[in-house]
């Protein structure tokens, strides 16, 4: 009883904080979106680099916008970091290989942050802030972009299929949203004692007499949008273990509040942009729904302490700092797995079965509980289109979503998309345990071992980034493979969303008649929440029962 | 074919947006962020770094750790000093490795470290196995956690008093002043550092 209310308070909290920021964002968000007028700083900006932020971009067009953008960032990325020893600022640290520049470039792009390297001894502070936080900034802007068009899609009709200018909705989103959010948070940081300095590893002697060096950097800043835009890549390999990165269980909450911020109150700018809050509504209370149990079975997974080890040492404290213990361990693995974050406050490999297993299941719903930046929005929206599809089936009329009539193009782009990530999942699994290459990166045999390899393609296709650091990854092997599965699991998705988002805008917004669905109703929220369990449970619960599961049970 | 010459062409104002977003996010925001924690919030800035003295010092010649980062305790003076919790990182809080072990719950090695743990401890503490606390036994996740649980502080008073010659009632007072609860009375768990201890530890010993 009196590890459980502080278990339930510090969810209390989150809840209270959320509730007040969510609507406040959200409103701004939809204005962001959707008004007419530019700042006279962004203007400044597009007459220098001569865009044009006033044209109505077709869906084509927006979608190689973020493709041609995303590209350059790539090259940007591998380039600073395998130059890093000829650039300022690189604390002595010295080139990335080939394929660990690849993976760190596509996993920075595609807003999943896995880290294959140790940051404290492998990147400089030029890379991490010019390079890497640069991509935390403008990944976590993509997501949010392509959502937003999704939603002008659906607000808009006979618009011939545009979607809106994805650089005067990447600008707007940077100077803003991110910028300005990420500034005070980054503040906000310091003062609970967050490292934020330019300076290299510097040594002390301690207090009986022995040396240690400190690490320095530029932490608070790239640790604020690490954790607002969904991104999860810390500069240090312990991540927000790293008491240098998140030193207090207060400035653990706050981590935890700013992953979930944007993602939820882009659902409520949802709303606002398709002038019905309570199709936003829908979308936030699945979310919530999903990721409150989710937090439930986590917390109650990790305090329980199952498992040989935990019971012989009298808790699952392997892997989890004193000053968050089990309950803020298992409430941040659930937002980080349940938002596309991916960043870490206790070693995940060394959760108990069941806390493991739940973990990546958050992953495999496809991160839309409540999703990252943007992202999770129009993965909720995919399923709600299948929803009413399945729907549609049952009661044998044409389904319709938001006055847009389903039809067969419009479910081919949405199968495509509910296929593309678990196809990504399974075949690199398939590839991961069948190869020799794959299975030496593995810590342990056994189901725990397949569990270490399934998480991480789990992560890299569902672009989370968080790992069960057992397994080393830094070989050319895994670099190659789990690059591929980020990039494809990022960037097929986004094509099929705004494909999609170019289909509506192009049709007609039908009348609601007798024969609609009510989409903004209870039956409807319960119709999604289960649609998004089915699909994943068929999907995934062989390979589930190989790993976790067994594990769990044996 | 058409699609490749329009990613051509969108590349060349992708690059200028990238160029344009590095400047402004990746130069200038954290140095503006620097800039103000530097001149608001120096020591936190720093690292919270302090003296052997338990003063507030941005300066690594006259520190003696962080606040915030635990340290390996292992010199001759070991025996009277409160000992932090098994580490992973490195060969021990090696703060430029920072790590947890990874080990699942069923790993035969973490089972073997367990054991291997808890018989070490209750040899050192003289005290029953079962009484050692599980904070003692697991390493953490970051291999630099600062603080121990308030149990495996109070199982360390009985020796840490007797080697410095200090009373038990001394030394359990000094583990009381750096003893947090949980913020708001439900963030985070109840803890004990250990560096702010042992410098109090060390301080009450030459002063007695």
């Amino acid at each position: 009883m009196s590890q459980t209310l502080p278990a339930l308070g510090q969810i209390a909290v989150l809840v209270v904080a959320l509730a007040v920021a969510v609507p406040f964002l959200g409103r701004l968000l939809a204005h962001v979106y959707t008004s007419e007028r530019h700042w006279r700083v962004e203007s400044a900006a597009y007459r220098v680099l001569r865009l044009d932020p006033d044209a109505d971009q077709h869906w084509r067009v927006y979608a190689l916008s973020v493709l041609a953008f995303s590209m350059v960032g790539v090259f940007a990325v591998y380039a600073i970091a395998r130059l890093q020893p000829h650039l300022p600022a690189s604390i002595g640290m010295a080139s990335f290989p080939a394929d660990g520049a690849w993976n760190t470039a596509v996993s920075f792009v595609t807003n999943t942050n896995w880290q294959w390297y140790s940051g404290e001894s492998a990147a400089g502070n030029l890379l991490q802030a010019s390079g890497l936080a640069v991509q935390n900034f403008v990944s976590a802007a993509v997501g949010l972009c392509v959502a937003a068009a999704l939603a002008r899609g659906l607000a808009r009709q006979r618009a011939g299929g545009r979607v809106g200018n994805f650089w005067a909705d990447l600008t707007r989103t940077c100077v803003r949203v991110l910028l300005p959010g990420a500034f005070v948070a980054a503040l906000v940081l310091v003062a609970l004692g967050v490292v934020q300095n330019l300076a290299g590893a510097r040594t002390i002697t301690t207090l009986d007499g022995g040396s240690q060096s400190l690490p320095g950097g530029p932490i608070a800043s790239q640790e604020a949008i690490k954790q607002l835009g969904t991104n999860g890549g810390g500069p240090y390999n312990a991540n927000s273990a790293h008491p240098f990165e998140n030193p207090t269980p207060l400035s653990d909450l706050f981590a935890v509040f700013l992953m979930l911020v944007l993602p939820f109150a882009m659902a409520w700018a949802f709303g606002l942009i398709v002038r019905d809050r309570r199709q936003g509504g829908v979308v936030i209370a699945v979310m919530t729904a999903l990721l409150g149990t989710s937090i439930g079975l986590l917390t109650w997974a990790e305090m329980a302490g199952h498992g040989t080890a935990p019971q012989l040492a009298g808790a699952a404290m392997e892997g989890k700092e004193v000053r968050f213990g089990e309950a803020a361990s298992a409430l941040f693995a659930a937002a980080t797995t349940g938002t596309s974050t991916g960043a870490v406050n206790a070693t995940h490999d060394s959760l108990t079965a069941a806390g493991g297993g739940l973990a990546m299941f958050n992953m495999m719903l496809g991160e839309i509980a409540p999703g990252g930046t943007g992202s999770g929005l129009y993965g909720m929206l995919m399923l709600a289109v299948v929803t009413v599809f399945i729907a549609g089936l049952m009661v044998g009329r044409t389904p319709e979503y938001l006055g847009k009539k389903i039809g067969q193009r419009e479910m081919m782009l949405v199968a495509g998309y509910v296929l593309a990530t678990p196809v990504l999942v399974l075949a690199g699994i398939a590839v991961a345990i069948t190869a020799k290459d794959g299975l030496a990166g593995l810590q342990e045999s056994g189901p725990h071992g397949l569990s270490e390899a399934l998480y991480a393609v789990t992560s890299a296709s569902n672009n989370n980034g968080s790992a069960f650091g057992g397994l080393t990854s830094g070989t050319p092997f895994w670099n190659t493979l789990l690059g591929l599965l980020m990039l494809f699991g990022r960037f097929l998705p986004i094509v099929l969303v705004l494909a999609l988002a170019g289909r509506f805008a192009a049709a007609r917004t039908l009348p609601a008649g007798p024969g609609t669905l009510p989409t903004h109703r209870p039956l409807f929220a319960v119709l999604l929440g289960g649609v998004a369990l089915v699909l994943v449970g068929l999907t995934y619960v062989p390979v589930l029962s190989l790993g976790p599961i067994a594990e769990a049970l044996s | 074919m058409k699609d490749l010459l329009a990613l051509a062409r969108f590349s060349v104002a992708g690059l200028k947006m990238m160029v344009a977003a590095t400047l402004l996010l990746g130069v200038a925001y954290p140095l503006a962020v620097t800039g103000v924690a530097h001149l608001a919030l120096p020591w936190h800035a720093e690292g919270s770094l302090l003296t052997a003295a338990g003063a507030h010092t941005d300066s690594t010649d006259d520190a003696v750790g962080s606040a915030l980062i635990g340290q390996a305790v292992t010199g001759p003076r070991a025996a009277g000093l409160f000992l932090p919790r098994p580490s992973a990182a490195g060969d021990g809080y090696d703060a430029l490795a920072s790590a947890g072990s990874n080990l699942g719950p069923e790993s035969p090695d973490l089972e073997q470290a367990i054991r291997d743990r808890r018989a070490e401890v209750a040899k050192r503490e003289g005290v029953d196995p079962a009484a050692v606390p599980p904070d003692a036994l697991t390493a953490s996740a970051s291999g630099l956690d600062p603080q121990i649980s308030p149990a495996y502080a109070a199982l360390q008073v009985p020796r840490v008093a007797q080697a410095s010659g200090l009373s038990q009632e001394q030394v359990r007072a000094l583990v009381q002043r750096h003893t947090s609860g949980r913020t708001w009375g439900t963030l985070g768990e109840p803890r004990v550092d250990v560096l702010r201890l042992n410098i109090d530890v060390l301080q009450a010993e030459r002063g007695r």
